[in-house]
Protein backbone atom coordinates (compact mmCIF):
# COMPACT_ATOMS: atom_id res chain seq x y z
CA UNK A 1 0.00 0.00 0.00
CA UNK A 2 2.98 2.30 0.46
CA UNK A 3 3.18 3.15 -3.27
CA UNK A 4 -0.37 4.50 -3.37
CA UNK A 5 -1.09 8.23 -3.00
CA UNK A 6 -1.77 8.87 0.70
CA UNK A 7 -5.44 9.94 0.38
CA UNK A 8 -6.22 6.80 -1.63
CA UNK A 9 -4.44 4.57 0.87
CA UNK A 10 -6.39 6.23 3.70
CA UNK A 11 -9.67 5.54 1.92
CA UNK A 12 -8.73 1.89 1.54
CA UNK A 13 -8.04 1.76 5.28
CA UNK A 14 -11.40 3.41 6.01
CA UNK A 15 -13.31 0.95 3.84
CA UNK A 16 -11.55 -2.19 4.95
CA UNK A 17 -11.70 -1.42 8.67
CA UNK A 18 -15.52 -1.64 8.67
CA UNK A 19 -18.11 -4.23 7.62
CA UNK A 20 -19.93 -4.35 4.25
CA UNK A 21 -22.95 -2.31 5.46
CA UNK A 22 -20.74 0.56 6.64
CA UNK A 23 -18.75 0.39 3.41
CA UNK A 24 -21.97 1.18 1.56
CA UNK A 25 -22.49 4.10 3.94
CA UNK A 26 -19.01 5.42 3.11
CA UNK A 27 -19.74 5.04 -0.59
CA UNK A 28 -22.99 6.95 -0.11
CA UNK A 29 -21.13 9.79 1.58
CA UNK A 30 -18.57 9.96 -1.22
CA UNK A 31 -21.46 10.10 -3.70
CA UNK A 32 -22.89 13.07 -1.80
CA UNK A 33 -19.55 14.84 -1.61
CA UNK A 34 -18.67 14.50 -5.30
CA UNK A 35 -18.09 18.10 -6.46
CA UNK A 36 -20.25 19.51 -9.23
CA UNK A 37 -18.59 20.28 -12.56
CA UNK A 38 -17.01 23.71 -12.91
CA UNK A 39 -18.73 25.94 -15.45
CA UNK A 40 -16.13 25.34 -18.16
CA UNK A 41 -17.20 21.68 -18.33
CA UNK A 42 -20.85 22.05 -17.32
CA UNK A 43 -21.32 24.43 -20.27
CA UNK A 44 -19.42 22.23 -22.70
CA UNK A 45 -20.21 18.61 -21.93
CA UNK A 46 -18.55 17.61 -25.21
CA UNK A 47 -15.19 18.10 -23.50
CA UNK A 48 -15.89 15.18 -21.18
CA UNK A 49 -15.13 11.55 -21.96
CA UNK A 50 -17.88 8.99 -21.37
CA UNK A 51 -17.00 5.86 -19.42
CA UNK A 52 -19.15 3.31 -21.23
CA UNK A 53 -18.37 0.51 -18.81
CA UNK A 54 -20.41 2.14 -16.04
CA UNK A 55 -23.99 0.98 -15.67
CA UNK A 56 -25.17 4.58 -15.56
CA UNK A 57 -23.88 7.48 -17.64
CA UNK A 58 -20.59 8.74 -16.25
CA UNK A 59 -18.43 11.43 -17.82
CA UNK A 60 -14.98 12.51 -16.74
CA UNK A 61 -12.29 15.03 -17.58
CA UNK A 62 -8.62 14.98 -16.61
CA UNK A 63 -6.29 17.99 -16.51
CA UNK A 64 -2.57 17.87 -15.84
CA UNK A 65 -1.04 21.23 -14.91
CA UNK A 66 2.62 21.45 -13.84
CA UNK A 67 2.58 17.74 -13.22
CA UNK A 68 -0.49 17.87 -10.95
CA UNK A 69 -3.62 15.90 -11.87
CA UNK A 70 -7.09 17.42 -11.54
CA UNK A 71 -10.17 15.24 -11.99
CA UNK A 72 -13.76 16.20 -12.89
CA UNK A 73 -16.75 13.86 -12.92
CA UNK A 74 -20.38 14.07 -13.92
CA UNK A 75 -23.05 11.43 -13.22
CA UNK A 76 -26.76 11.68 -12.48
CA UNK A 77 -28.15 11.81 -8.93
CA UNK A 78 -30.08 8.60 -9.70
CA UNK A 79 -26.78 6.73 -10.00
CA UNK A 80 -25.32 6.94 -6.48
CA UNK A 81 -23.10 3.86 -6.84
CA UNK A 82 -21.44 5.21 -9.95
CA UNK A 83 -21.08 8.60 -8.28
CA UNK A 84 -19.63 6.92 -5.20
CA UNK A 85 -16.98 5.18 -7.33
CA UNK A 86 -16.15 8.54 -8.90
CA UNK A 87 -16.00 10.03 -5.39
CA UNK A 88 -13.40 7.45 -4.32
CA UNK A 89 -11.18 8.36 -7.27
CA UNK A 90 -11.73 12.07 -6.79
CA UNK A 91 -10.91 11.99 -3.08
CA UNK A 92 -8.02 9.60 -3.63
CA UNK A 93 -6.35 11.03 -6.73
CA UNK A 94 -7.32 14.67 -7.33
CA UNK A 95 -4.31 16.91 -6.69
CA UNK A 96 -1.77 14.08 -6.85
CA UNK A 97 1.25 14.07 -9.16
CA UNK A 98 0.95 12.57 -12.62
CA UNK A 99 3.66 10.10 -11.71
CA UNK A 100 1.79 8.91 -8.62
CA UNK A 101 -1.51 8.55 -10.51
CA UNK A 102 0.20 6.52 -13.24
CA UNK A 103 1.71 4.32 -10.53
CA UNK A 104 -1.70 3.28 -9.13
CA UNK A 105 -2.12 -0.43 -9.90
CA UNK A 106 -5.03 -1.28 -12.21
CA UNK A 107 -6.57 -3.64 -9.66
CA UNK A 108 -6.76 -0.99 -6.92
CA UNK A 109 -10.60 -0.73 -7.21
CA UNK A 110 -10.78 -4.23 -5.72
CA UNK A 111 -8.91 -3.17 -2.55
CA UNK A 112 -11.93 -1.45 -0.98
CA UNK A 113 -13.86 -4.59 -0.08
CA UNK A 114 -16.69 -3.34 -2.27
CA UNK A 115 -17.03 -6.35 -4.55
CA UNK A 116 -18.52 -8.19 -1.59
CA UNK A 117 -20.91 -5.34 -0.76
CA UNK A 118 -22.08 -4.38 -4.25
CA UNK A 119 -21.26 -7.56 -6.25
CA UNK A 120 -18.16 -8.02 -8.44
CA UNK A 121 -20.12 -7.26 -11.62
CA UNK A 122 -20.64 -3.69 -10.54
CA UNK A 123 -16.92 -3.12 -9.95
CA UNK A 124 -16.02 -2.84 -13.62
CA UNK A 125 -17.20 0.75 -13.71
CA UNK A 126 -14.50 1.86 -11.29
CA UNK A 127 -11.83 -0.22 -13.04
CA UNK A 128 -12.77 1.50 -16.32
CA UNK A 129 -12.71 4.97 -14.75
CA UNK A 130 -9.23 4.39 -13.37
CA UNK A 131 -7.89 3.08 -16.65
CA UNK A 132 -9.31 6.04 -18.57
CA UNK A 133 -7.87 8.49 -16.05
CA UNK A 134 -4.44 6.89 -16.37
CA UNK A 135 -4.66 6.86 -20.16
CA UNK A 136 -5.51 10.56 -20.25
CA UNK A 137 -2.70 11.43 -17.81
CA UNK A 138 -0.32 9.42 -19.98
CA UNK A 139 -1.41 11.25 -23.13
CA UNK A 140 -1.19 14.68 -21.52
CA UNK A 141 2.25 14.10 -20.07
CA UNK A 142 3.47 12.76 -23.41
CA UNK A 143 4.73 9.62 -21.71
CA UNK B 1 -54.58 -13.31 4.72
CA UNK B 2 -53.55 -11.33 1.71
CA UNK B 3 -55.02 -7.89 1.15
CA UNK B 4 -57.84 -7.18 -1.29
CA UNK B 5 -56.69 -6.10 -4.75
CA UNK B 6 -56.28 -2.41 -5.53
CA UNK B 7 -59.75 -1.58 -6.94
CA UNK B 8 -58.51 1.31 -9.14
CA UNK B 9 -60.45 1.27 -12.42
CA UNK B 10 -57.29 1.62 -14.53
CA UNK B 11 -56.09 -1.77 -13.24
CA UNK B 12 -59.42 -3.59 -13.56
CA UNK B 13 -58.98 -4.26 -17.28
CA UNK B 14 -55.83 -6.35 -16.78
CA UNK B 15 -56.02 -10.14 -16.64
CA UNK B 16 -54.65 -10.21 -13.08
CA UNK B 17 -55.26 -6.79 -11.56
CA UNK B 18 -54.31 -8.18 -8.15
CA UNK B 19 -50.65 -8.21 -9.31
CA UNK B 20 -50.37 -4.44 -9.69
CA UNK B 21 -50.98 -1.51 -7.34
CA UNK B 22 -51.16 2.22 -7.93
CA UNK B 23 -49.15 4.78 -6.01
CA UNK B 24 -52.45 6.11 -4.56
CA UNK B 25 -53.41 2.70 -3.20
CA UNK B 26 -49.99 2.12 -1.66
CA UNK B 27 -49.95 5.57 -0.07
CA UNK B 28 -53.39 4.90 1.48
CA UNK B 29 -52.31 1.53 2.90
CA UNK B 30 -49.18 3.08 4.40
CA UNK B 31 -51.15 5.99 5.87
CA UNK B 32 -53.67 3.69 7.48
CA UNK B 33 -50.95 1.38 8.82
CA UNK B 34 -52.25 -1.74 7.04
CA UNK B 35 -50.90 -4.91 8.63
CA UNK B 36 -49.42 -7.82 6.70
CA UNK B 37 -48.10 -5.58 3.95
CA UNK B 38 -44.36 -5.28 3.30
CA UNK B 39 -42.88 -2.98 0.67
CA UNK B 40 -39.56 -3.90 -0.98
CA UNK B 41 -37.34 -1.72 -3.15
CA UNK B 42 -35.22 -3.52 -5.74
CA UNK B 43 -32.97 -1.38 -7.92
CA UNK B 44 -30.24 -1.63 -10.45
CA UNK B 45 -28.23 0.89 -8.43
CA UNK B 46 -27.64 -0.66 -5.01
CA UNK B 47 -27.20 2.67 -3.24
CA UNK B 48 -30.38 4.28 -4.51
CA UNK B 49 -32.45 2.87 -1.63
CA UNK B 50 -29.99 4.40 0.83
CA UNK B 51 -30.38 7.86 -0.70
CA UNK B 52 -34.09 7.72 0.16
CA UNK B 53 -36.95 5.24 -0.14
CA UNK B 54 -40.66 4.78 0.56
CA UNK B 55 -41.08 4.96 4.36
CA UNK B 56 -41.07 1.52 5.92
CA UNK B 57 -39.76 -0.22 2.80
CA UNK B 58 -36.89 -2.70 2.86
CA UNK B 59 -34.08 -3.09 0.35
CA UNK B 60 -33.91 -6.27 -1.70
CA UNK B 61 -30.75 -6.57 -3.79
CA UNK B 62 -31.26 -8.93 -6.72
CA UNK B 63 -27.57 -9.75 -6.73
CA UNK B 64 -26.58 -10.17 -3.09
CA UNK B 65 -29.98 -11.36 -1.76
CA UNK B 66 -31.43 -13.46 -4.59
CA UNK B 67 -28.44 -14.84 -6.52
CA UNK B 68 -26.38 -17.73 -5.25
CA UNK B 69 -22.88 -16.40 -4.52
CA UNK B 70 -21.14 -19.35 -6.19
CA UNK B 71 -23.30 -21.05 -8.83
CA UNK B 72 -25.04 -19.05 -11.54
CA UNK B 73 -28.46 -19.69 -10.05
CA UNK B 74 -30.88 -18.25 -7.55
CA UNK B 75 -30.66 -18.85 -3.82
CA UNK B 76 -32.16 -21.99 -2.33
CA UNK B 77 -35.23 -22.23 -0.11
CA UNK B 78 -33.23 -21.84 3.09
CA UNK B 79 -31.58 -18.58 2.09
CA UNK B 80 -34.79 -17.28 0.56
CA UNK B 81 -36.62 -17.96 3.83
CA UNK B 82 -33.93 -16.02 5.68
CA UNK B 83 -34.13 -13.07 3.24
CA UNK B 84 -37.90 -12.95 3.68
CA UNK B 85 -37.79 -13.44 7.43
CA UNK B 86 -35.31 -10.59 7.94
CA UNK B 87 -37.81 -8.28 6.26
CA UNK B 88 -40.73 -9.44 8.39
CA UNK B 89 -42.39 -11.26 5.48
CA UNK B 90 -44.48 -14.33 6.22
CA UNK B 91 -45.98 -16.68 3.66
CA UNK B 92 -49.30 -14.79 3.94
CA UNK B 93 -47.81 -11.31 3.71
CA UNK B 94 -48.77 -9.10 0.79
CA UNK B 95 -45.52 -7.91 -0.77
CA UNK B 96 -45.34 -4.84 -3.01
CA UNK B 97 -42.09 -4.35 -4.96
CA UNK B 98 -40.92 -1.19 -6.67
CA UNK B 99 -37.67 0.00 -8.17
CA UNK B 100 -35.73 2.15 -10.61
CA UNK B 101 -35.62 1.82 -14.42
CA UNK B 102 -39.39 1.29 -14.84
CA UNK B 103 -39.30 -1.64 -12.42
CA UNK B 104 -36.81 -3.89 -14.29
CA UNK B 105 -35.27 -5.21 -11.13
CA UNK B 106 -38.54 -5.09 -9.24
CA UNK B 107 -40.10 -7.33 -11.91
CA UNK B 108 -37.07 -9.61 -11.69
CA UNK B 109 -37.45 -9.86 -7.90
CA UNK B 110 -41.18 -10.53 -8.32
CA UNK B 111 -40.37 -13.29 -10.81
CA UNK B 112 -37.86 -14.88 -8.41
CA UNK B 113 -40.46 -14.74 -5.62
CA UNK B 114 -42.78 -16.54 -8.05
CA UNK B 115 -40.23 -19.37 -8.35
CA UNK B 116 -40.75 -19.83 -4.61
CA UNK B 117 -44.51 -19.61 -5.05
CA UNK B 118 -44.97 -16.62 -2.77
CA UNK B 119 -48.76 -16.25 -3.03
CA UNK B 120 -49.23 -12.49 -3.02
CA UNK B 121 -46.55 -10.37 -4.62
CA UNK B 122 -47.37 -7.21 -6.57
CA UNK B 123 -45.62 -4.45 -8.51
CA UNK B 124 -46.04 -0.75 -7.86
CA UNK B 125 -47.10 0.64 -11.25
CA UNK B 126 -44.53 3.20 -12.40
CA UNK B 127 -42.01 2.21 -9.73
CA UNK B 128 -39.76 4.58 -7.87
CA UNK B 129 -39.95 7.32 -10.49
CA UNK B 130 -43.76 7.54 -10.32
CA UNK B 131 -43.71 7.75 -6.52
CA UNK B 132 -41.09 10.50 -6.62
CA UNK B 133 -42.76 12.41 -9.46
CA UNK B 134 -45.86 12.73 -7.27
CA UNK B 135 -43.67 14.04 -4.47
CA UNK B 136 -44.79 11.35 -2.10
CA UNK B 137 -42.80 10.84 1.10
CA UNK B 138 -39.29 9.39 0.99
CA UNK B 139 -37.01 8.74 3.93
CA UNK B 140 -33.48 7.59 4.68
CA UNK B 141 -34.62 5.79 7.85
CA UNK B 142 -34.02 2.08 7.51
CA UNK B 143 -36.74 0.08 9.29
CA UNK B 144 -36.07 -2.97 11.39
CA UNK B 145 -38.47 -5.89 11.19
CA UNK B 146 -39.54 -8.40 13.76
CA UNK B 147 -38.17 -11.56 12.07
CA UNK B 148 -41.00 -13.65 10.69
CA UNK B 149 -41.30 -17.38 10.44
CA UNK B 150 -40.98 -17.94 6.69
CA UNK B 151 -41.12 -21.61 5.66
CA UNK B 152 -38.30 -23.24 3.68
CA UNK B 153 -39.92 -23.73 0.28
CA UNK B 154 -38.20 -25.67 -2.48
CA UNK B 155 -37.93 -23.53 -5.60
CA UNK B 156 -40.14 -24.68 -8.44
CA UNK B 157 -38.45 -23.55 -11.65
CA UNK B 158 -40.48 -25.50 -14.20
CA UNK B 159 -43.56 -23.38 -14.77
CA UNK B 160 -41.96 -19.94 -15.27
CA UNK B 161 -38.25 -20.53 -15.88
CA UNK B 162 -36.60 -21.90 -19.02
CA UNK B 163 -33.09 -23.32 -19.24
CA UNK B 164 -30.91 -23.60 -22.34
CA UNK B 165 -32.11 -27.16 -23.07
CA UNK B 166 -35.73 -25.99 -22.84
CA UNK B 167 -35.01 -23.25 -25.35
CA UNK B 168 -33.35 -25.70 -27.75
CA UNK B 169 -36.43 -27.92 -27.50
CA UNK B 170 -38.63 -24.88 -28.04
CA UNK B 171 -37.04 -23.66 -31.32
CA UNK B 172 -39.74 -22.93 -33.87
CA UNK B 173 -42.27 -21.95 -31.23
CA UNK B 174 -42.96 -18.43 -29.96
CA UNK B 175 -40.11 -16.53 -28.35
CA UNK B 176 -39.75 -12.86 -27.56
CA UNK B 177 -36.38 -11.10 -27.50
CA UNK B 178 -36.84 -7.94 -25.43
CA UNK B 179 -33.39 -6.41 -26.03
CA UNK B 180 -32.67 -3.29 -28.05
CA UNK B 181 -32.82 -3.52 -31.87
CA UNK B 182 -29.01 -3.32 -32.11
CA UNK B 183 -28.57 -6.27 -29.76
CA UNK B 184 -31.20 -8.26 -31.66
CA UNK B 185 -29.61 -7.73 -35.06
CA UNK B 186 -26.17 -8.66 -33.76
CA UNK B 187 -24.69 -5.23 -34.34
CA UNK B 188 -24.20 -4.73 -30.58
CA UNK B 189 -23.04 -7.25 -28.01
CA UNK B 190 -24.53 -5.34 -25.08
CA UNK B 191 -27.11 -2.71 -24.24
CA UNK B 192 -26.43 0.76 -25.58
CA UNK B 193 -24.51 2.67 -22.87
CA UNK B 194 -24.08 -0.45 -20.75
CA UNK B 195 -20.99 -2.51 -20.01
CA UNK B 196 -20.11 -5.43 -22.20
CA UNK B 197 -20.98 -8.45 -20.10
CA UNK B 198 -19.12 -11.00 -22.10
CA UNK B 199 -21.08 -12.55 -24.96
CA UNK B 200 -18.78 -13.88 -27.68
CA UNK B 201 -21.41 -13.91 -30.43
CA UNK B 202 -24.09 -11.35 -31.25
CA UNK B 203 -27.53 -11.86 -32.75
CA UNK B 204 -30.68 -13.57 -31.55
CA UNK B 205 -32.24 -16.99 -31.10
CA UNK B 206 -33.70 -18.03 -34.48
CA UNK B 207 -37.39 -17.28 -34.76
CA UNK B 208 -37.53 -14.89 -31.82
CA UNK B 209 -39.69 -11.81 -32.23
CA UNK B 210 -38.10 -8.48 -31.40
CA UNK B 211 -40.18 -6.51 -28.91
CA UNK B 212 -37.97 -4.22 -26.81
CA UNK B 213 -39.32 -4.28 -23.23
CA UNK B 214 -39.85 -0.50 -23.11
CA UNK B 215 -42.62 -0.70 -25.68
CA UNK B 216 -44.83 -2.02 -22.85
CA UNK B 217 -44.52 1.15 -20.77
CA UNK B 218 -45.57 4.75 -21.14
CA UNK B 219 -43.20 7.65 -20.78
CA UNK B 220 -43.93 7.90 -17.06
CA UNK B 221 -42.85 4.27 -16.58
CA UNK B 222 -46.38 2.93 -15.96
CA UNK B 223 -47.67 0.01 -18.00
CA UNK B 224 -49.64 0.72 -21.15
CA UNK B 225 -53.35 -0.06 -21.22
CA UNK B 226 -54.62 -3.56 -21.91
CA UNK B 227 -55.79 -2.50 -25.36
CA UNK B 228 -52.37 -1.06 -26.24
CA UNK B 229 -50.59 -4.17 -24.96
CA UNK B 230 -52.93 -6.45 -26.93
CA UNK B 231 -52.31 -4.36 -30.02
CA UNK B 232 -48.56 -4.79 -29.54
CA UNK B 233 -48.17 -8.46 -28.60
CA UNK B 234 -51.28 -10.01 -30.14
CA UNK B 235 -52.08 -7.91 -33.22
CA UNK B 236 -48.62 -6.73 -34.27
CA UNK B 237 -46.57 -9.76 -33.19
CA UNK B 238 -49.26 -12.37 -33.67
CA UNK B 239 -48.92 -14.04 -30.29
CA UNK B 240 -51.98 -15.88 -28.96
CA UNK B 241 -52.85 -16.19 -25.29
CA UNK B 242 -52.66 -19.97 -25.44
CA UNK B 243 -49.15 -19.90 -26.95
CA UNK B 244 -46.29 -21.41 -25.00
CA UNK B 245 -43.89 -18.44 -24.95
CA UNK B 246 -40.26 -18.01 -23.86
CA UNK B 247 -38.89 -14.53 -23.22
CA UNK B 248 -35.24 -13.55 -22.88
CA UNK B 249 -32.87 -10.59 -22.80
CA UNK B 250 -29.24 -10.38 -21.65
CA UNK B 251 -29.36 -11.74 -18.10
CA UNK B 252 -33.10 -12.13 -17.57
CA UNK B 253 -34.00 -8.87 -15.87
CA UNK B 254 -35.57 -6.91 -18.73
CA UNK B 255 -37.37 -10.09 -19.83
CA UNK B 256 -38.87 -10.47 -16.33
CA UNK B 257 -40.61 -7.20 -17.08
CA UNK B 258 -42.07 -8.62 -20.31
CA UNK B 259 -42.83 -11.91 -18.54
CA UNK B 260 -44.91 -9.86 -16.07
CA UNK B 261 -46.76 -8.11 -18.90
CA UNK B 262 -47.61 -11.31 -20.77
CA UNK B 263 -48.46 -13.40 -17.68
CA UNK B 264 -50.20 -10.97 -15.39
CA UNK B 265 -51.46 -8.12 -17.53
CA UNK B 266 -52.47 -10.09 -20.63
CA UNK B 267 -53.11 -13.42 -18.91
CA UNK B 268 -50.96 -15.76 -21.02
CA UNK B 269 -50.88 -18.94 -18.89
CA UNK B 270 -47.63 -20.38 -20.31
CA UNK B 271 -44.77 -17.89 -20.29
CA UNK B 272 -41.28 -18.81 -19.20
CA UNK B 273 -38.34 -16.47 -18.66
CA UNK B 274 -34.99 -17.75 -19.96
CA UNK B 275 -32.70 -16.09 -17.41
CA UNK B 276 -29.54 -17.55 -18.95
CA UNK B 277 -30.49 -15.25 -21.82
CA UNK B 278 -27.93 -13.84 -24.24
CA UNK B 279 -25.00 -14.06 -21.81
CA UNK B 280 -25.48 -17.85 -21.95
CA UNK B 281 -26.77 -18.36 -25.51
CA UNK B 282 -24.20 -16.00 -27.08
CA UNK B 283 -21.41 -18.00 -25.44
CA UNK B 284 -22.76 -21.50 -26.06
CA UNK B 285 -21.01 -23.77 -28.52
CA UNK B 286 -22.98 -24.80 -31.62
CA UNK B 287 -26.35 -23.35 -30.72
CA UNK B 288 -28.14 -21.69 -33.66
CA UNK B 289 -27.85 -17.92 -33.95
CA UNK B 290 -29.60 -15.65 -36.40
CA UNK B 291 -28.38 -12.20 -37.44
CA UNK B 292 -30.20 -9.23 -38.86
CA UNK B 293 -33.32 -7.17 -38.46
CA UNK B 294 -36.66 -8.67 -37.42
CA UNK B 295 -38.71 -10.21 -40.25
CA UNK B 296 -41.66 -8.11 -41.31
Amino acid sequence: MSDLPAPLAELIDDFTSVGPKDRLQLLLELNEELPALPARYADQPGLLEQVHECQSPLFLAVEVTDGVVRLFFDAPREAPTTRGFAGILHTGLDGQSAEDVLGVPDDTPFKFGLAEAVSPLRMRGMVAMLSRIKRQVQEQTGG
Amino acid sequence: MSLPADPSPQLAEFAHPERLVTTEWLAEQLDSGTKDLVVLESDEDVLLYDTGHIPGSFKLDWHTDLNDPVTRDFVDGGIFAKVMSERGIGRDTTVVIYGDKSNWWAAYALWVMTLFGHPDVRLLDGGRAAWQAEQRPMTQDVPTAEPSDYPVIERSDGPVRAFRADVLAHLGRPMVDVRSPGEFSGELLHMPDYPQEGAIRGGHIPGAKSVPWARAVREDGRFRSRAELEQLYQEEQGLATDDDVIVYCRIGERSSHTWFVLSHLLGFPQVRNYDGSWTEWGNSVRVPVELGEPHE
